[in-house]
């Protein structure tokens, strides 16, 4: 037996709209066939993971904790991949952003006044997108693969921030835990509705940050250069489009709203700056990005599937006994699942048994 | 018209070589072939002729096992037979030359030729072997050489080289001469001739009328995937062969109304433009210099990579010169300036790839409007902060559509889903709308069927007669003799003085192609220099 | 004396992985196709070797394991990439990211237990020959398995004829279908191929290197591994030039880190992969090398028209 692929005559509307909902279906029966073979209740668990993260209004909340980093990151990586720049080093520049954002409340604690979130933010931005454009550099100026530059200078961040928060960082008073100086209240990203639960603009942030750049992609002539250079280099040229700007400009966005990202977290839902501020947030939002179609607005409801997949992770730890681990499982399962999917869009897939001879026969 | 029964023509008696009955294939919802007879008897040379898009590739990937027919038999040697690769179709010997060479141009010419042969030969022998194959069949070639430093013309004797080690029967060549000057098609001949002497079918794929007429012993003609006659061609006349194959009267663009014009300024003029190879197999260009003036069509004949593609590139802006003189576009210097800047100035560029260079396949038409007219219709396409007025893109849109009579299925479809003809005028169009001071083509009718190549030379004449100045590149020299005032030629990188019209003639044209200084060098000394070079 | 043969012998255990996983990956890219997912095969490929062997009580049983794993996630990329012809970066990544996610879930159970080691080779007399004794006749076995893999492919790919068809596909698979060379088989046996190399780079890493299992214990040795095909031109030879000079950078900075000098200890740690940059960049400079050598068809999905 094998697969035939036929190319469509068009891209097929519908599977472009249910291929993530399919991805999602397969997962789910891949994580019932996980925890049979783990020997849990798969069904229990499955609502563990699922729904039970979604009864309450402060679970609400942490969704949305959660949710805004990744729902943030993957909005600027959506446009890069779009546009053919394979940033995958977000994590490296969502940490260089949070970095950058507390220089402000950690080398001037006296400064705090109404200024002092606005410039940690953008303090943020511009870190992220610094190190973003590291990789940019080197891709236009020596051709270098932005791939592994992106993805090796993640390493170099986490051990960066690790020295900080150990070294130069390290609150005085802080009985000699790795970690700075626990920041002012003005420096800090305000909770939403602090009665109902813990989160934070941040996420709001992540929201206007998608709906800005969807109608940039969508309405403007950026957007569409965007996609034209990401479908065809040389019909980009051919447009007057600079395929060499096109990159800084996909590493300096994405990498800038993934250290926007970083100094939300820092200021919003940590509060200081610590030896390890992401869960692996921006490799997760890889997944997202393409969960969501690369569509900005499909980033948000991909965000908080994926947040979904975090919380769930920790509740079926302690309610089940199931390792969080599988949690990420289910999050690259569900990658893999969208780009097969993805498949469908393109090409029909035909089904050939036996061999060759037979196959006329078959097809009728 | 006389349609002759193929038999008739060929001995009869005999078994036929091969006998394809009531072959089809289906594509989708497109039928390619449908029911298509042909027979080929041993020792004969056999035309499969149509225009592009009629079906001849679709069928005889089907014979060389490439693709599987939906439906109908092939029967060989008088045995029917299912050929489910190309390999099988090598065993039952059935060899293909393709149009589009299945070279692989990282590797040497030997390790090309070593991939066709069976896999006894050891790895060590190849080059031995290549070389010596290569002198038995007066095919010279250097096994040595990375297939990506090779010129067309060598790279299709590695192909021929490699079907004729399968000591075939039948050899199918598809559009073989389409990348040869009209001398290296001379020589091409002649070694077909003796093929056919040693007993061998070949198989001949063409449109060019004038060689079937001279090489080929039958014809069998395909229209839109039906045959629609089996025939001598030596007792038909060129034009009734092109009737059968495009089933109307085809129609020439009609060039005397740009000859009623008298040339005014120049509008192009390109100063000893010189640029170096961008990749590694790519062509220098060197001192070239030209001069195209308001109201005049000038065309650029060549084989294939002579440095056409870096031509383009460097006119239209994809590639910037160091001196700004060195092009000069609607007298401005233009040199320095990007394609959106040279476009500014009333330029337009329609390159040869229609997917993937001037269109990008997956956007929407109105999309690939706005591809080359965002800079130039800035003012009415483009709102505040970018913002892409989407009702004026699609009024030009639909403008180009009505004025090129551009078929298509849906309102707004992906460029890849339009037929290459279909897309070729909206390209062609959307350029044309702008009523360009100077328009550059490369390639204007390659694959495209013979209805919508009337319709975009017609355009193109008419652009140069409204006082423009037109530039096209062009491997077709019937197209370029039909539309132009005057031809140069493009030959490894420079371009020759412009030839008028009147004193152009094919074999000035083809010495000129296969590198021979006008006045410099007969046609004996550029076959001699040729052997010897090698 | 010693200590300097020791310096070398430890150049070689780091080294060994790096060279493993590049040869496997550099076989599947010349067939045309570039799977990211090294990290993740190579992350499973530790856990699973370390707890078969654990399990069994025989670290060969171990190192089996782990290229049987290696190969069946291979085989999860290549129904993507080569059967569905999916966005091979993409595809790799997901690769990447299933595998450290698999490998944290199986290894669980695992972290802080002591391992089996793969004894070194001794061979009595020869291996207590001073100074190369322990060099030449007295490594683990994977180091001799690592440069006969690399001799075995390089004799595969240029003194073969399967070798030159597999060549022949990463130049342009277009063509070589149309010789009527099944592409997406060879694809698929490099693909595998490639895995199994992976998961024996990390049975290295889990039976060798630290005979232990620790969550992300590739850390980054996968991606490092990618690098080095590039660094390499695609030659097999050059993997070797490539991973040893990785894994000097490595043990390197390991010294430095035990002697101090006053770095911080991140600083060092950092060395490889900045060293990887570094490397990266100065091999890609000559924008018309790196065209030369690439294979044309890397990373482009090919679907048969039938």
């Amino acid at each position: 037996m094998r697969l035939e692929l036929i190319k469509r005559p068009q891209q097929s509307a519908f599977f472009s709209a249910v291929s993530p909902l399919f991805a999602l279906l397969l997962t789910l029966i891949a994580g019932v066939i996980i925890f049979t073979l783990l020997g849990k209740p798969p069904l229990a668990a499955l609502y563990t993971y699922f729904i039970e993260p979604l009864s309450e209004v402060w679970q609400l909340h942490e969704l949305a904790i959660k949710a805004g980093p990744l729902i943030m990151i993957a909005v600027g990586l959506s446009v890069a991949y779009r546009s053919n720049n394979w940033n995958i080093g977000a994590e490296g520049q969502f940490i260089m952003g949070g970095i950058a954002g507390s220089l402000i409340p950690i080398l001037v604690p006296g400064f705090q006044n109404f200024m002092t979130l606005p410039l940690m933010l953008i303090f943020g931005f511009a870190g992220g997108a610094l190190y973003g454009a590291i990789p940019a550099l080197l891709k236009t100026r020596f051709n270098t693969n932005e791939i592994l530059t992106s993805l090796m200078l993640v390493y170099v961040a986490q051990l960066f921030l690790d020295w900080l928060a150990r070294g130069v960082f390290r609150d005085p008073n802080g009985n000699n835990f790795p970690g700075s100086i626990r920041f002012p209240s003005a420096a800090r990203l305000p909770e939403i509705d602090p009665a109902q639960g813990a989160a934070h603009w941040g996420f709001v942030l992540s929201i206007v940050a998608a709906v800005i750049v969807w109608a940039m992609m969508q309405y403007s002539l950026k957007g569409f250069e965007v996609k034209l250079l990401g479908e065809s280099p040389r019909a980009g040229r051919f447009a007057g489009f600079s395929s060499a700007r096109m990159v800084f400009f996909a590493f300096l966005l994405s990498g800038g709203l993934a250290g926007l990202a970083g100094i939300s977290e820092v200021s919003g839902a940590i509060g200081q700056l610590r030896e390890n501020i992401s869960p692996g947030y921006g490799f997760t939002a890889i997944i997202v990005a393409f969960l969501g179609r690369l569509n900005p607005i499909g980033t948000i409801a991909a965000g908080l599937v994926l947040a979904l997949t975090y919380l769930g992770g920790e509740g079926a730890q302690m309610s089940l006994g199931i390792s969080d681990k599988v949690a990420r499982v289910f999050q690259g399962l569900i990658l893999f699942f969208v780009l097969g999917c993805d498949t469908l869009i393109h090409y029909r897939i035909r089904l050939v048994f036996g061999d060759p001879a037979a196959k006329t026969a078959a097809e009728g | 018209m006389g349609i002759a029964d193929h038999n008739s023509v060929t001995a009869s008696n005999t078994t036929p070589l091969l006998d394809v009955r009531g072959i089809t294939k289906v594509f989708g919802s497109l039928i390619a072939n449908d029911h298509v007879n042909l027979t080929i008897a041993p020792g004969e040379i056999h035309a499969l002729l149509g225009e592009n898009g009629a079906g001849k590739s679709t069928l005889v990937k089907m014979l060389f096992g490439v693709l599987d027919p939906s439906e109908g038999s092939i029967i060989w040697k008088g045995e029917e037979v299912r050929i489910s690769s190309p390999s099988e179709a090598r065993k039952l010997g059935i060899g293909m030359v393709f149009q589009h060479f299945s070279l692989f141009e990282a590797l040497t010419a030997a390790e090309n030729i070593a991939l066709s042969l069976d896999a006894t030969t050891p790895i060590s022998q190849i080059a031995d072997t290549a070389r010596r194959l290569s002198v038995d069949y007066g095919l010279p070639l250097d096994p040595d050489a990375m297939v990506g430093d090779l010129s067309v013309g060598e790279r299709q004797r590695i192909e021929i080289i490699r079907c004729l080690l399968q000591k075939p029967d039948l050899i199918i060549l598809d559009e073989p001469t389409s990348v040869l000057t009209p001398q290296e098609a001379n020589k091409m001949f002649e070694t077909l001739e003796r093929l056919k002497a040693e007993g061998k079918s070949i198989l001949y794929i063409s449109h060019r009328l004038d060689e079937v007429k001279r090489l080929c012993d039958t014809a069998t003609v395909l229209r839109h995937g039906n045959v629609v006659g089996h025939c001598n061609p030596q007792e038909e006349t060129a034009t009734t062969l092109a009737n059968m194959m495009v089933g109307t009267d085809v129609q020439n663009a009609s060039r005397e109304l740009s000859q009623a014009v008298e040339p005014g300024e120049p509008l192009i003029e390109i100063n000893s433009l010189d640029r170096p190879p961008a990749t590694p197999f790519s062509i220098p260009l060197r001192g070239i210099n030209l001069k195209v003036r308001a109201g005049e069509v000038v065309g650029i004949a060549g084989v294939a990579g002579n440095g056409q593609g870096e031509f383009f590139e460097a006119v239209s802006g994809e590639a910037l010169q160091n001196q700004s003189d060195s092009v000069r576009l609607n007298k401005v210097d233009c040199g320095r300036l990007g394609i959106s800047g040279r476009r500014l100035v009333g330029a337009a560029f329609v390159p040869e790839e229609r997917l993937g260079h001037g269109a990008a396949p997956g956007l929407s038409l109105s999309d690939n409007m706005l591809l080359s007219r965002h800079t130039t219709d800035r003012k009415t396409m483009l709102g505040t902060l970018g913002y892409v007025v989407t009702s004026a893109v699609t009024a030009a849109r639909k403008r180009v559509v009505k004025e090129m009579d551009v078929r298509k299925s849906g309102e707004d479809p992906e460029a890849a889903a339009l037929s290459g003809g279909n897309l070729q005028k909206y390209l062609i169009g959307r350029e044309l709308d702008r009523k360009p001071k100077v328009l550059i083509v490369d390639q204007p009718t390659w694959g495209v069927d013979a209805g919508a190549a009337a319709r975009i030379r017609q355009a193109i004449i008419e652009l140069a007669r409204s006082g423009s100045a037109v530039l096209v590149i062009s491997q077709d020299l019937d197209e370029l003799f039909e539309i132009s005032d005057s031809i140069a030629v493009m030959h490894d990188g420079r371009i020759s003085a412009p030839l008028p019209i009147a004193e152009a003639t094919f074999e000035k044209i083809g010495l000129l192609m296969g590198g021979a200084e006008p006045g410099h060098m007969a046609y004996e000394d550029v076959k001699t220099a040729e052997e010897t070079e090698v | 004396m010693d200590m300097f043969q020791n310096i070398l012998l430890t150049i070689a255990t780091a080294s060994t992985p790096l060279l493993i996983a590049a040869i496997g990956e550099l076989v599947v890219e010349r067939s045309g196709v570039l799977n990211l997912g090294v990290e993740g095969m190579m992350v499973i490929g530790a856990v699973c070797g370390f707890a078969a062997a654990l399990m069994t009580g025989s670290p060969w049983i171990g190192v089996l394991a782990a290229i049987i794993a290696g190969m069946l996630l291979s085989l999860l990329f290549g129904f993507l990439a080569i059967s569905l012809a999916t966005n091979q970066v993409a595809t790799g990544l997901s690769l990447t990211l299933l595998g450290i996610g698999l490998s944290g879930m199986i290894g669980e159970n695992f972290v802080g237990q002591a391992g089996i080691r793969l004894p070194n080779l001794d061979i009595p007399v020869l291996t207590d020959i001073p100074m190369l004794g322990r060099l030449i006749f007295g490594q683990d076995p994977l180091f001799y398995i690592s440069l006969a893999l690399t001799a075995g492919v390089m004799w595969f790919l240029f003194k073969t004829r399967t070798g030159l068809t597999l060549r022949a596909i990463g130049d342009s698979h277009k063509s070589a279908h149309a010789l009527g060379i099944n592409v997406l088989k060879y694809r698929y046996l490099a693909v595998m191929f490639g895995g199994g190399c992976a998961g024996l780079a990390g049975a290295h890493l889990s039976l060798v290197y630290t005979p232990q299992w620790v969550e992300n214990m590739t850390a980054g040795r996968g991606w490092i591994a990618l690098a080095l095909v590039v660094f390499a031109s695609w030659r097999p030879w050059r993997v070797i030039g490539g991973a040893y000079l990785f894994g000097a950078v490595t043990i390197g900075q390991l010294h430095a880190q035990a002697l101090g000098f006053g770095i911080p200890s991140q600083f060092l740690s950092s060395l490889p992969y900045v060293a990887t940059i570094v490397v990266l960049v100065l091999i890609s400079r000559n924008r018309r090398l790196t065209v030369m050598n690439t294979p044309a068809s890397l990373a482009q999905p090919f679907v048969p028209d039938r």
